[in-house]
């Protein structure tokens, strides 16, 4: 048994993930993700029964790991009630904790989630925000959620908002104190130092990889992380 | 009643929900884009069925979209939730009541955790009081909003002003149903109907008037996935999921979608314009797409709330076709008018997908 099996195994979705396997390929036939990407959650449930640190390091610095959407069909139709989403978010947190995810073009993105939704959860109170959802990044919110960002102050009080308003509410700003608490915790339980960890690997990868790295969603780093898709190599055709 | 079949089966998976004294805790997601669905939950429960609803100003987001984007630790989800759970015991209440399917999912994740693994709940009790004095209880009732909505189905029905029927033909509206993956697929004994018979929305539908149908992508996610959709490289994902559905469901011509996760209902309404404007194709409604409406959305109308007070305006996919249908009483030209009646101009139109201005 290898030390990276260990540690996978030290996590309780791990634990819960992985009971015993019999290959029936139920998870990948559910699978959303295995119908765009070249994706077998059966394939890895078997990597990974390996327990083989060599196979596990490649998986950790591969592309695999970060195809699943954590939609947790499988956990339904497993008959063993295997969980295959439940070890790949054991697989990507190893991933995260050993610096392996900058090896991949999918995992480097861990970058860009940890700016659009992290940060958002500590500047905000919410995972995500009105004030940022614009159509530059988002232009499948089509003409009329435009319209609702340029008519925001009227549109959201005629449905009921309290749009950046003291008080309960849909959208209220969300008090001082509260925000602290939210910090305090993310301090105290290691969320501050996953986000610096995030950070600084992908700094050190920025610089291997000649691309300019800055705060912010503009530096050439951040922008090839967010657009880039090498599509013929994720899919099967 | 005596069950049978499909019924049998989904009458199997059902839960206790709390009668009274709700702990409200809103979704960040629903917040931001359908905001007056919350609302219009909030009116129904308190207007409508004269329930005791309390809502805080302090919770803050679960952080679920940060856990399963792995931008936030277990441990700080799991004190973050804590956190939550100690302001409703501050508050006196003890039904939690969350809006979010993501939340949910996620406190019904926890709470099995916990169960499973005494001391990740110990761990969660020692951040909490280090990071902020606090203490917390586990709640006594948890149900998602359409939990609730569908316990009192029947009550809401015999004070209708409108049902889910075809004014023209006098034939039941045909209904497709969305439940979102982590309502039920995780713990289907959590979900009303479980995650392969689901019957939380299916059976607002039939008491309202309307017929559900069950198409066979009826379980497939509509392609939310997390990082699939906010990363902008990984988009190809979540509307190739929806694409799949909306083709699954095309043949049998269904008046509208009923969702019970505000993502799902953003992608369901967001990737019918996208499919439109890429493809040139729409799926029903004579080039008008299928309407797109929330649990909320579908209670408020039954109960005679002004679609746009409700926030239907905020659609891509046009409403008015289905409101036509049902004969709900509306004006046309307050659509894009503020709360006061001010003028704020019209969306642009699409190119290929018609709207109603």
């Amino acid at each position: 048994m290898g030390k990276l099996f260990d540690k996978l195994n030290s996590d309780v979705r791990f634990i819960e993930g992985i009971k015993a396997c019999i290959n029936c390929g139920t998870c990948t036939a559910i699978c959303p993700a295995a119908e765009v990407y070249d994706y077998h959650p059966r394939n890895l449930i078997d990597q990974i029964q390996t327990r083989d640190d060599e196979v596990i390091t490649e998986l950790l610095k591969g592309d695999t790991i970060w195809y699943c959407g954590e939609c947790m069909s499988c956990k339904t139709r497993c008959p063993r009630q295997n969980a295959p989403g439940l070890v790949i978010q054991a697989l990507r947190k190893l991933s995260i904790e050993t610096g392996l995810f900058v090896e991949s073009e999918k995992g480097r993105q861990q970058l860009a989630l940890k700016r659009i939704i992290g940060e958002t959860i500590l500047a905000t109170g919410y995972c995500v925000h009105f004030d940022h959802m614009n159509l530059d990044v988002f232009p499948e919110q089509g003409p009329v959620w435009q319209w609702v960002q340029d008519n925001r102050n009227e549109v959201l009080a005629k449905v009921g908002a309290n749009y950046k308003g003291a008080g309960p509410g849909a959208l209220r700003s969300m008090p001082k104190e509260d925000l602290d608490e939210l910090h305090k915790i993310f301090e105290v339980t290691g969320g501050n130092e996953w986000f610096d960890k995030i950070e600084k690997d992908s700094s050190q990868k920025a610089g291997e990889m000649g691309l300019g790295y800055e705060d912010g969603n503009n530096s050439p780093y951040f922008k090839e992380i967010f657009s880039l898709n090498n599509q013929e190599k994720h899919t099967r055709s | 009643m005596k069950f049978e079949g499909k019924r049998k089966i989904w009458s199997d998976y059902q839960k206790e929900i709390a009668d009274d004294k709700f702990y409200y805790v809103r979704s960040c997601i629903r917040q931001n884009i359908w905001p007056g669905s919350e609302n219009t939950y909030l009116r129904v429960m308190r207007d409508v069925l004269g329930k005791d609803v309390y809502e805080s100003e302090h919770h803050t987001t679960c952080t679920g979209i940060g856990y399963h984007t792995e931008v936030v630790p277990l441990d700080t989800l799991q004190t973050v939730v804590a956190r939550n759970f100690s302001l409703m015991k501050d508050s006196g209440y003890e039904n939690y009541n969350p809006s979010c399917v993501t939340s949910f999912g996620i406190y019904t994740e926890i709470f099995d955790t916990w169960h499973h693994f005494p001391e990740e709940k110990e761990k969660a009790r020692k951040f909490l009081k280090e990071a902020t004095g606090r203490e917390f209880e586990i709640p006594k009732n948890l149900a998602h909003t359409s939990d609730v909505i569908y316990k009192f189905r029947n009550e809401i029905a015999a004070k209708a002003k409108y049902k889910f029927i075809n004014k023209h033909t006098g034939k039941p509206l045909k209904v497709v149903d969305h439940i979102g993956c982590h309502y039920a697929k995780m713990f289907p004994a959590k979900g009303i109907g479980g995650a392969e018979y689901p019957y939380v929305l299916a059976g607002l539908v039939e008491a309202w008037g309307g017929e559900v149908i069950d198409y066979p992508e009826r379980r497939h996610c509509c392609g939310f996935g997390f990082r699939q959709y906010l990363v902008k490289a990984n988009r190809g994902y979540s509307i190739a999921a929806s694409k799949k559905k909306f083709e699954s469901m095309e043949p049998f011509k269904p008046d509208f979608i009923i969702t019970n996760c505000p993502g799902c209902n953003y992608f369901l309404d967001r990737w019918q314009y996208a499919l439109a404007e890429m493809d040139g194709k729409t799926y029903g409604g004579e080039g008008y797409g299928i309407p797109v409406l929330t649990y909320e959305e579908a209670a408020g109308l039954v109960c005679g709330i002004d679609p746009w007070e409700m926030g239907m305006q905020m659609h891509q996919v046009s409403v008015e076709p289905l409101l036509d249908k049902i004969g709900v009483e509306y004006d046309k030209s307050k659509k894009f008018k503020g709360k006061n009646g001010e003028d704020l101009g019209k969306p642009e139109l699409p190119n290929n997908l018609k709207f109603c201005e």
